[in-house]
């Protein structure tokens, strides 16, 4: 197992470098952007639901703060730098907070989903009413449901009169992606993120075994957390304003179909769930015969009844069967079964 | 005498008001390989329970090495080197045995120590054919051997196991007894069991539970003759 | 002395709407152990067949009390039809496949109705109380909350209906056992509560301009009023939302009414924290 990881490394490597660079020839760089943060983003709530078993929906929280951080943060120092820092701090340390005081109450999934999609709304709510010019930090408006416009946006280290956007800021995404992918994979390798998968498995016996999972599965929502809080901060700089929307529902919905449709389990579903439906919604902007909630709930709808386990693991196993290896097909399944077993928290 | 590591002072457990555990004074010494049995709703999951930490005893404190760990959560408890089986068994489906004997092995050793670990578990327990089978594709007796092999991979110096032999084949338990007598080599075992065959076949000691108390601590075979046992609990076996 | 009683009447008033947009999802909920997270876009749809139908010259009570719940009570059933009887058993599924029908009908109620506000004014005239200016239409509320409650609770504990269906909610074997088809309660069970979500809808529809995304201003609180009650379905629901109620109308009073919403909010967090399984798992133990 230890042998491979070099090799995988580089073919992510040459794979990322080749995408990197081909897909601008078909798809303008604007586009892209939002995509390679929409993929970070699916990774985030990938790498805490389906490899560490938390059921999280609100993970649009962790990326509006780290949006709103960052636009804050930006407007009161002046550069991009350190904001950049700060934005993932702050979703980090939230999330610690949370996941702490969810953590150590041992509350089941169904609650857990219910207080994230609570905490979201109390965020959205509460932003969304800060139009009053009382609610400032620092020399930042909030600015309730008009967001904050005109922070200064991601400029070369050290160097504020350089800005960096268009194309700079395509691959400077894209970059960003490719290693927080390796992060995530490195971490999934290390006996931390081993020991996160056998707690999504199996809380009560890694807890006989000697494992403190409350604290594991904290420090997991807090890594998701950040990584969601930097995709945030990347998103405003290419939005160049920050509004409510980014707490919203909906904004959580979709981060939860990417998942489903490309697959809990697999670091590379959500990623590409997140790519592929965000493609979509960018499709489906320029027309108007199609309302796109009603596809997206649609999609969901249907992968839940007939794909419930999402396209890549489903990729996986027919190409295994079809190879005639049918080794580790059963992984895909035990997610679902353990989706199934939550019945008993209800 | 050896020293005692594990002691239970007047331990009592309420449900509502039903009384689950009266007044349990037990004391397991160093070496030791103790059995306890009784009839159903005798108390002896509940009083195993408070052990683990699975449970916390509504009166009475728990002593392990002389350390208080009455109301610990069972990851403080296993932590201090006790290795834990639970009635079901309890097991990590969707990853393979050596997966599954790896994470036990890793509390307590760095990564590369713990998958040499891993390989000897597998070995001892002869788990060498289904090493890179998932555990959900396992049948029960594996599956059972598998969370032996979680206890073995921790090195403890005390081991508690709920019916370790349930639904095994005789083969199997023939395994089981001799795991449990090497365990026993480095380490004190209390084992919560049905199967009369099977205490016989290890047990030095045993202590039964009659409505939440400990009836009488003998060996098997005076316990087995004793005609208060036979009457409320091996009567229609022995 | 006028100022107390218009804001006793507003507590009552602010109780009894969050019983009110719970029942639905309460009795869904507790009887079949399925969170429909499209309860806030059941309310809409609700709202949505009041105003059609009110437009089209029918009496406005009419529309609210009766076509509104049944109106939603069929889409329940082709929903429970097409999708949740796929998925019993499987809670975070069935929470996953009905976010996306909330999605889903809020993409359809925007292709129909458009993404404007619509809205009809209240058909009953305002009160004075001494200096003070009520609405009437809060009383209305606050009357129909009270029979609902009274009437679930003769259902459930008073006739066959009830008792069959209590039944089959703890023991499915045993009901079938005794020649009752459990898919049929079923059946009928998620009628009746998307009938409910429907008749708040309407009922709350003259209160609020209606847009097809207004759902998502009812799910969390009906969420957390639901989940906060626990197992007893009517003791929970009125206990949940009277300590919501009150919460939510202090600090709308003392402050203001977003501050309002987010205090609930955060009471909700912090009582679900303190007792996860819900009020009634702690007190009100084993009544209804």
């Amino acid at each position: 197992m230890q042998g491979s990881v070099g090799r995988d490394v580089i073919a992510t490597l040459i794979v990322s470098v080749i995408l990197i660079w081909a897909l601008p020839l078909m798809v303008g760089t604007y586009t892209l952007t939002v995509l390679a943060i929409y993929a970070m983003l699916g990774l985030s709530l990938g790498l805490i639901w389906g490899f560490g078993g938390i059921l999280c929906f609100g993970q649009a929280a962790f990326f509006g703060l780290g949006a709103y951080t960052y636009a804050i943060a930006a407007i009161n120092i002046g550069e991009s730098t350190l904001p950049m820092i700060i934005a993932v701090i702050v979703p980090c340390i939230f999330a610690a907070l949370l996941g702490a005081m969810m953590f150590y109450g041992r509350l089941g999934d169904v609650y857990l989903g219910v207080i994230t999609l609570v905490v979201t709304l109390i965020l959205f709510k509460f932003v969304n009413s800060t139009a009053g010019p009382a609610y400032t930090i620092g020399n930042a408006r909030l600015g309730g449901y008009n967001g904050i416009p005109g922070f200064p946006t991601l400029n070369v280290p050290g160097r504020t009169d350089l800005y960096i956007w268009g194309d700079a800021l395509y691959y400077l995404c894209a970059v960003a992606l490719v290693l927080v992918y390796l992060g995530v994979t490195w971490l999934l390798r290390s006996s931390f993120g081993r020991i996160a998968v056998g707690i999504r498995e199996n809380e009560t016996r890694m807890s006989l075994i000697g494992y403190d999972v409350r604290i594991r599965k904290t420090v997991m929502f807090a890594i998701g957390a950040a990584i969601a809080g930097l995709a945030g901060a990347l998103y405003a700089n290419w939005g160049a304003i920050v509004t409510p929307g980014l707490f919203s529902l909906s904004q959580s919905a979709e981060i939860i179909i990417w998942c489903i449709v490309g697959g809990l389990g697999t670091r590379f579903g959500p990623l590409l769930g997140a790519a592929g439906l965000g493609y979509l919604k960018f499709l489906l902007g320029q027309q108007s015969m199609i309302n796109n909630t009603m596809l997206m709930g649609l999609i969901l709808v249907l992968f839940v009844l007939f794909l419930p386990r999402g396209v890549v693991p489903a990729a996986i196993s027919v190409w295994r069967a079809s190879v005639g290896r049918p080794r580790r097909t059963g992984r895909a399944r035990a997610m679902r079964r353990n989706r199934r077993r939550d019945r008993d928290d209800g | 005498m050896a020293e005692p590591v594990l002691e239970t002072q007047h331990l009592s457990m309420h449900f509502g008001g039903v009384v689950a555990l009266d007044n349990v004074t037990f004391t397991l010494r160093r070496g030791e390989l103790r059995c306890l049995i009784g009839p159903n709703g005798a108390g002896k999951s509940t009083f195993f329970k408070c052990l683990t930490g699975l449970l916390t005893p509504s009166e009475g404190h728990v002593l392990m090495q002389g350390e208080e760990t009455t109301g610990w959560p069972p990851h403080q408890v296993a932590a201090l080197g006790v290795g834990i089986k639970t009635q079901v068994p309890n097991v990590m489906d969707a990853l393979s045995v050596q997966e599954n004997i790896w994470l036990a092995a890793r509390r307590f050793l760095p990564s590369a120590q713990a998958d040499a670990k891993t390989r000897e578990v597998i070995d001892r327990l002869a788990l060498g054919a289904i090493a890179r089978t998932d555990l959900g594709q396992l049948a029960h007796g594996e599956r059972q051997q598998v969370e032996l092999g979680f206890v073995a991979a921790s090195d403890p110096w005390l081991v508690l196991l709920d019916e370790p032999a349930a639904g095994m084949t005789a083969g199997e338990v023939a395994r089981m007894t001799e795991v449990i007598h090497e365990l026993n080599r480095t380490a004190a075992v209390v084992i919560v069991e049905h199967d009369m065959q099977f205490i016989r076949s290890i047990a030095s000691k045993v202590t039964v539970f009659h409505q939440g108390a400990i009836l009488i601590e003998e060996d098997v075979e005076a316990v087995m003759s004793d005609p208060h046992v036979r009457n409320i609990y091996l009567g229609k076996k022995a | 002395m006028d100022l107390t009683i218009v804001i006793l009447i507003e507590i009552l008033y602010a109780v009894a709407s969050l019983a009110l947009i719970s029942v639905g999802l309460a009795v869904v909920f507790g009887m079949m152990k399925v969170i429909n997270l499209a309860h806030g876009e059941f309310m809409m749809m609700g709202g949505y067949a009041t105003i059609t139908a009110v437009n089209l010259g029918i009496n406005v009570f009419v529309a609210m009390l009766i076509i509104a719940p049944l109106v939603v009570g069929a889409i329940g059933l082709v929903v429970e039809r097409l999708v949740i009887r796929h998925l019993y058993g499987r809670l975070v599924d069935t929470m996953l496949a009905t976010w996306g029908l909330s999605l889903f009908f809020i993409g359809i109620a925007t292709v129909i109705f458009g993404n404007t506000t619509t809205g009809i004014s209240t058909p009953i005239p305002g009160l004075t109380v001494g200096d003070y200016q009520i609405n009437g239409y809060n009383l209305f509320i606050v009357v129909v909350s009270v029979l609902l409650m009274v009437a679930l609770y003769l259902v459930l504990g008073r006739t066959r209906l009830g008792l069959i269906a209590r039944g089959t909610m703890q023991r499915p074997d045993m009901a079938s056992s005794l020649g009752y088809s459990p898919e049929r309660i079923y059946m009928a069970t998620f009628f009746c509560g998307s009938a409910l979500s429907g008749l708040a809808g309407a009922i709350l529809a003259p209160l609020v301009g209606l847009v097809p995304t207004s759902g998502g201003a009812y799910i969390a609180k009906a969420f957390i009023t639901v989940i906060a009650g626990g197992p007893s379905l009517i003791a929970g629901l009125v206990s949940s939302a009277s300590v919501f109620g009150v919460i939510d109308q202090i600090f709308t009073f003392a402050m203001s009414p977003v501050i309002g919403e987010v205090a609930l909010l955060i009471a909700a967090v912090v009582l679900l924290r303190l007792l996860p399984q819900g009020i009634t798992a702690r007190f009100f133990r084993g009544r209804m």
